[in-house]
């Protein structure tokens, strides 16, 4: 069946910027990069604070089913999300957290990055986590290129905030060259299939 | 290109021709007047936001009667107030579309998770006899083409369409092809063209469908929501009552060919069939491929129309099935039809989720296994 | 031919429709006359006038009438009538209703019409009591009156119709009587060359089913109760509270330029156009 399925969770709490996160995900795949790509979301009702979720499934095949079914990378924001979803990541998938949030892992194969404090001394702003962590994600996986995702978050943030944005991304790409070269150290292999595509 | 469900529709209502929206804010429909409140401006159409859903459909109605092609959106809770003035609709033959993006019930229920519990509310859910369309819709794709489809039926038979999305197909962001404008088939409503004094405008013509003056064109005839005659008048006479009703019914009844819509997936040989309809037929749609891959011969079929129900189109089926099974959101509302029209021919098994949350393909594939 | 018979060939679908529903001495009658003779006043085509009637005795207006004729739902008329208006913005609309139909069950809509601002005529026949279905008490029923669902006397404080609609924001507001007829004739053509939401609120008197209840006499006796109550507004604002107890005002009670959606709605549309412009 389609194995160039590749499904992604993105979890957190309102006010995050997890659904904008999904959906610049999934513009860079869908208009920039030219693949299938279903983004779903589901939230309470708070505008903020409340949880949060969105789902990006990219394939190079029209897709039936629009949701996740066993994601091939959970992003976890909060410990909250974290514990929620962990159980549903897909063997050997990856996971991706916010350590500024998220103190205890549930394994120690995860990519664990301080997105929000990063935020906070890279750009002054906690908002731009989000970013950060979709640099990281796309530099990691190369689900899309680099450059669609530029193109998709120049596209969808606000006017006169592209260079903040600029600087959050290329801090997610920095740290995950970081991760990637220390993996390669250690010898992790688990997500290098997917950096190679 | 990449639109959310909601935003397709909008963009199928454009194409198909509608320039008046009345709404009212409820979740998963909100989008729907958000993206109508500037695209409709923009086109000459008009946006308003309405004290309520009552109101809504209301004003839809009299828009269409001034002869705008005219279309509300809403969720359960909005669904209810209409049904009030959707009997209006129904009995003066308005042509209009009503959008119902269904979210967990009953009363507030859940407003962020999806359902397909009002798939009987869309049949029944105004008072009295009448006949009435209801549509799917399972993909961004669709919520475009299906919506220019409904409002092509509202025109063509002179009556009130629903289509029924859910929270899951309202808020999938997806890759959609826009035809071009040229590209897509439009059908407007049949006008008089005979002298004002000749028009009968709710006259029994052999399609059963009257020809229908705008308000303003020089035909002044009356509209009531009162059973009337063929003149539009109120009237008690049993003809002429028995007249009205019977010609409501023949002009859905004798079109079901062109009314009614399914996508079949691996039907042809198919031993075992799933029949499903909004999201819950991707996930259907998945598992019979699933199976296939396993060698199980599984076919399905996708209700694009839910009413009036494909009958015609899914009794030849049944008779040459091991068992159905028929996944959807709620306690067993579309399973009640296939089991009526079954009349014991074959296995009908029902597979029912109601905690807000979409069947997944694995569930109708463990199914699709034991069967 | 005498000017009366002329109106009711022009105006009337006399060879069709009649004899109305109305009870001998009905106020609906007349506000039929007052409202042909203030049309042909404005000499519009009858192909450019829409009613748009609710429920109730005064909803069987729109039948007897040669023109667009829409006969809607309890309480929703103002609500078709919007989406005629903005549908078709060179129609001129008038909505006819009664106190229960306008102030009860279409209470949010009459509020709302009125705050928005639309070109509409609204006529309100405040007859104080549902009518049709026999005698129940409204929004408008005086306090102690009986009606059949207030067999005791009414508990509850009636609405003043014509206030409601000034506070609501409506820019024409007037109050006449079926007593007064020339008067009548008056407010109305004044409510149809109103640009904006104008109101008419058309005291009446149901003597079948209040009247009758509440010692008020027969039709005729009911007409002289309006002709006793009713205070000229310009008169009505020189007199004390106390004077004007268990009086009414009649005449233009509010007139104001406000607004007009239909003319802000033209300025929506050329933002979003020049708004799509840039988007592309």
């Amino acid at each position: 069946m389609d194995n160039s399925r590749y499904e992604i969770r993105i979890s957190g709490s309102g006010g995050q910027g997890i659904i904008i996160a999904g959906i610049i995900l999934a513009e860079a795949a869908g208009i920039y990069d030219g693949k299938y790509v279903c983004q779903t979301q589901s939230y309470g009702p708070e505008a903020r604070g409340g949880s949060s979720k969105a789902e990006v499934v990219v394939s190079d095949d029209p897709i039936d089913y629009p949701k996740a079914m066993k994601p091939d990378l959970l992003l976890a924001m909060t410990q909250k999300a974290c514990d929620a979803y962990i159980f549903d990541l897909k063997p050997g998938g990856i996971l991706m957290v916010d350590s500024t949030h998220v103190k205890q892992l549930p394994t120690t194969r995860a990519i664990a990055l301080p997105f929000t404090q990063m935020a906070r001394e890279r750009t002054g702003k906690e908002m731009m986590a989000n970013i950060i962590a979709l640099g990281t994600l796309v530099a990691i996986t190369g689900i899309v290129s680099l450059r669609s995702l530029e193109a998709a978050v120049m596209s969808r943030v606000p006017k006169g905030t592209e260079e903040l944005n600029k600087k959050a991304l290329e801090a997610g790409i920095e740290a995950a060259k970081g991760i990637t070269d220390k993996a390669q150290e250690i010898g992790m292999e688990f997500y290098e299939s997917i950096a190679d595509e | 290109m990449l639109l959310q469900g909601n935003e397709a529709i909008v963009e199928g209502a454009i194409a198909a021709g509608c320039r008046f929206f009345a709404g009212y804010p409820i979740t998963p429909a909100t989008e729907i007047s958000e993206v109508m409140s500037y695209r409709l401006p923009a086109v000459d159409g008009t946006f308003i936001q309405m004290e309520d859903e009552i109101a809504s459909m209301g004003a839809i109605i009299g828009a269409s009667l001034a002869g705008t092609k005219s279309m509300t959106a809403t969720s359960g809770p909005g669904f209810s107030l209409m049904q009030e003035n959707l009997g209006f609709a129904c009995i003066a033959e308005v042509p209009c579309v009503i959008v119902n993006v269904m979210r967990g019930g009953p009363s507030t229920g859940i407003p962020t998770q999806v359902s397909q519990g009002d798939v009987m509310q869309a049949r029944w859910g105004t008072h009295g006899d009448h006949p009435i369309i209801v549509l799917s819709v399972s993909t961004t794709q669709d919520c475009f083409s299906i919506t220019v489809k409904a409002f092509n039926l509202a025109e063509k038979y002179r009556t009130p369409v629903i289509i029924l999305a859910d929270e899951v197909v309202a808020h999938t962001r997806e890759k959609i092809f826009l035809p071009h404008p040229g590209e897509v088939e439009i059908i407007d409503r049949i006008r008089p063209n005979m002298p004002p004094d000749w028009y009968i405008p709710y006259e029994d013509t052999s399609r059963g469908v009257p020809p229908m003056a705008a308000f303003g064109e020089g035909y002044r005839y009356h509209v009531t929501g009162l059973v009337h005659d063929s003149r539009g008048f109120p009237t008690q006479r049993p003809d002429e009552v028995k007249g009205l009703m019977s010609r409501l019914f023949r002009k859905i009844n004798q079109h079901f060919f062109d009314i009614q819509m399914v996508e079949e997936e691996a039907t042809e040989d198919a031993e075992i069939l799933t029949v499903a309809y909004g999201s819950v037929a991707r996930s259907a749609r998945r598992a019979t491929r699933e199976a296939r891959h396993r060698g199980i011969k599984a076919g399905m079929v996708q209700l694009v129309t839910l009413w009036p129900f494909p009958r015609q189109i899914l009794e030849p089926k049944l008779r040459k099935l091991r068992a159905v099974l028929v996944p959807e959101l709620n306690v067993g509302q579309i399973s009640r039809e296939v089991k009526r029209i079954n009349q014991g021919v074959t296995r009908v098994e029902t597979l029912n989720r109601i905690d807000g949350n979409l069947i997944t393909p694995a569930e109708i594939l463990s199914r699709l296994m034991k069967m | 031919m005498a000017e009366v018979t002329k109106l009711i060939h022009k105006y009337l679908r006399h060879d069709k429709k009649f004899p109305h529903v109305w009870c001998p001495g009905c106020g609906n009658g007349i506000l039929l006359g007052a409202l042909i003779r203030a049309i042909d006043r404005t000499h519009l085509e009858k192909d450019e006038i829409v009613i748009v009637s609710g429920i109730g005795c005064s909803g069987r207006l729109s039948v007897y009438v040669d023109f667009n004729t829409l006969h809607t739902t309890h309480g929703r008329a103002l609500t078709f009538a919007t989406g005629v208006k903005l549908a078709n913005p060179k129609l001129q609309v008038i909505v006819i209703m009664g106190d229960g139909d306008a102030t009860a069950i279409g209470g949010n809509h009459f509020i709302h019409a009125a705050r928005r601002n639309l070109n509409l005529t609204a006529i309100v026949v405040n007859n104080s009591i549902y009518g049709m279905t026999g005698g129940q008490y409204s929004p408008t029923t005086p306090y102690g009156s009986l009606a059949t669902t207030s067999l005791h006397g009414n508990i509850e404080q009636a609405f003043s119709i014509a206030e409601l609609a000034a506070m609501a924001g409506a820019s024409m507001v007037s109050r006449g009587t079926v007593y007064h007829t020339s008067l009548l004739d008056e407010l109305l053509e004044k409510a149809i060359h109103k640009r904006g939401f104008s109101v008419v609120e058309v005291i009446s008197h149901c003597h079948t089913q209040y009247g009758r209840r509440n010692k008020m006499g027969n039709a005729a006796d009911m007409l002289l109760w309006q002709k006793k109550s009713a205070v000229r507004i310009e008169k009505a604002r020189t007199m004390s509270d106390e004077e004007m107890q268990d009086k009414f005002s009649i005449g233009v009670l509010v007139d104001r330029e406000l607004p007009v959606y239909t003319q802000e709605y033209r300025k929506v549309r050329e933002m979003a156009k020049k708004a799509m412009t840039q988007m592309r």
